[in-house]
């Protein structure tokens, strides 16, 4: 710890004086404060990244040395079942979370949007389970899942007559059930964007369509919707990509299981990087993640120019 | 007729409406506080069933905090907090030195660090994490080991793309003037930002702040990866083994999860305003 907060005090260095004379000066000096931060970027962000892309070609071994495999780590994952599936469970779980944050989260925007002030305190109460730390939470939504007739909501839904549920003790509705956590946790982070969105739109645009006597959805439909899209579109990137690297929330509640049902691909890396010591594997799956990403947000971005032309 | 809503809720009165409003609003706040008021509860109450939790005590006792001291929870909340402070500490100076170049001075180069930043903002650290241990067992040209320290856990959260952007956006809006009248009076270089940038720059200082301990707080992988002896482990991660621990209760576990939601609970609603101001500046330019 120490040494860091000495390399971030060098970066400063008082320059020199009567060195305004010197051209140099003024880009050296932000160069200098720029250190610390690029420094860091550098260690624990890009070298990482280029170890990962260089060691997803080797058999990663600890002690013989690495041996050059070419792309057969690459080959492994795409021919393996456990890392198709897995990789499919990203995908539903990415794409779940995020339509369902979205749609509920815009939902409940329209509901609290508004001035008033006892509106705040629905907001702020709603916005909690945002900042509350992940591995808690999940803590608290593995005991609400106990499958039996006394878990809190097999008694919640039962209160609508609805029969108990596995959730997460079933094949069929682990995955669901993680969905089901997830989106109660990205819901208010979406709505609280789409307030903040919701803001700039044009008050008398309503007041306009309502002396020409538009209903309340053609006014959402046509004031509304089109002045959140840019809003939609970043929401819908970042949560995907959130969503495909999901880690914290099923290691915590399932783990994977029962029965890699509910695997995804940064379970299955951790695993394999650290209990099988497959770090070769591991990297390669770690770089396909990164690519899903990046195709990802390039199709996003089509899209989005496509919709805008 | 008069909107200040999409949906014109506000314009309808009459007592109909108005209940059936706040029965949306309550069912809203009960949906999302429910599970961690359960949790409040419970972490405080005697009779636990050992498979589920309660929303109405029974007996109030502290008996599951002192339980957990046995099980060393204390020692993690303590791992917590020295790598969430000095985690923090490092963050912020980072960030403020990094933005005054960026938004101060003009360089060659500096579209592309920008471009850098956002790229670090794009790649989440799960997709690294496994070359990162690699990394960090022996890190370049230094050749340190920093697996099994604090620092492994601290540095690689000291630079943060979202933190320098949003204090970078801030300090645009410093006005040179300022710094012009600084300098023609001898300031230097390092007086100037210590002592008329970052003063002025208190209230970006409190967004950064808030969202770098959440975001710290809530960091798993890290030091599920660093912290390879029991005793060096952060609460988060904790979590998990004193569920599997047969000894302890229901109630430890309930008690050391409350223990390690309530900073970010207590830090969010001190800093409400900062809070909700900095995620929708992220938000829309990121």
């Amino acid at each position: 710890m120490t040494s860091t907060v000495t390399r971030a005090g060098a970066a400063t260095a008082p320059p020199r004086r009567r060195a305004h004379r010197v051209r140099w000066r003024g880009p050296l000096v932000a160069w200098l404060f720029l250190a610390p931060a690029l420094l860091l970027f550098l260690y624990f962000k890009f070298i990482p990244m280029f170890v990962g892309l260089w060691k997803s070609l080797f058999k990663v071994r600890t002690f013989l040395g690495d041996e050059w495999v070419g792309l057969d780590n690459y080959r492994t994952i795409i021919t393996d079942d456990v890392f198709a599936a897995a990789i499919w469970h990203s995908v539903v779980l990415a794409l779940g979370t995020t339509i369902g944050s979205l749609v509920l989260g815009l939902g409940l925007a329209l509901l609290i949007e508004g001035p008033a002030r006892y509106l705040w305190f629905v907001r702020t109460a709603a916005f909690l389970p945002v900042v509350t730390t992940m591995a808690a939470v999940a803590e608290v939504w593995r005991i609400m899942f106990h499958p039996a007739d006394n878990g809190m909501l097999n008694v919640i839904i039962g209160w609508a007559g609805v029969d108990p549920q596995p959730w997460l003790a079933s094949e069929h509705s682990s995955l669901w059930s993680i969905m089901l956590m997830s989106v109660w946790r990205g819901t208010p982070y979406d709505m609280m964007i789409f307030l903040a969105g919701l803001v700039g739109v044009d008050r008398t645009l309503y007041e306009a369509a309502a002396v020409d006597g538009a209903s309340t959805w053609r006014r959402l439909r046509h004031i509304t919707l089109p002045a959140l899209r840019p809003v939609f579109w970043i929401l819908f990137t970042l949560a995907a990509i959130r969503g495909l690297r999901v880690f914290v929330e099923v290691y915590v509640l399932t783990n994977g299981g029962p029965n890699n049902s509910s695997e995804v691909l940064m379970t299955l890396i951790y695993k394999l990087g650290f209990q099988k010591n497959e770090l070769g594997v591991a990297s390669a799956g770690g770089i396909v993640l990164f690519l899903a990403t990046l195709v990802l947000t390039v199709i996003v971005q089509l899209m989005r120019r496509r919709q805008a032309a | 007729m008069r909107f200040d809503s999409a949906l014109g809720l506000e314009s309808r009165r009459g007592p109909l409406a108005v209940a059936a409003r706040f029965v949306v609003y309550g069912l809203m706040v009960v949906a999302f506080t429910g599970p961690l008021v359960g949790l409040l509860v419970s972490a405080f109450s005697k009779t636990l069933d050992p498979t589920s939790f309660t929303l109405w005590p029974d007996e109030f006792t502290l008996e599951n905090f002192v339980q957990a001291g046995e099980k060393n929870v204390y020692l993690y909340l303590l791992n917590s907090f020295v790598v969430v402070g000095f985690g923090l500490l490092l963050q912020m100076l980072v960030s403020v030195f990094a933005a005054y170049a960026l938004a101060r001075k003009k360089f060659r180069g500096m579209t592309v660090v920008m471009l850098f930043m956002l790229a670090t903002m794009m790649l989440p650290e799960e997709i690294i994490a496994i070359p990162l241990s690699l990394v960090l067992a022996d890190l370049p040209v230094l050749h340190l080991n920093l697996i099994g320290t604090y620092a492994g856990m601290i540095l690689p959260v000291g630079a943060w793309g979202f933190s320098i952007l949003v204090m970078t956006e801030f300090m645009k809006e410093v006005p040179v003037e300022l710094e012009e009248a600084a300098r023609i009076d001898g300031a230097g270089e390092l007086r100037i930002f210590a002592t008329i940038i970052v003063p002025l720059c208190r209230p970006a200082l409190g967004v950064i702040g808030v969202f770098g301990f959440t975001m710290i707080w809530d960091q798993y992988l890290l030091p599920l990866i660093v912290a390879t002896e029991s005793t060096m482990w952060t609460l988060p991660i904790a979590l998990r083994s004193l569920r599997s621990d047969e000894e302890v209760g229901i109630g430890v576990l309930l008690a050391a999860s409350l223990l390690a939601l309530l900073p970010s609970i207590i830090a969010f609603l001190a800093f409400q305003r900062q809070f909700m101001r900095g995620l929708t500046s992220g938000a829309v330019k990121g």
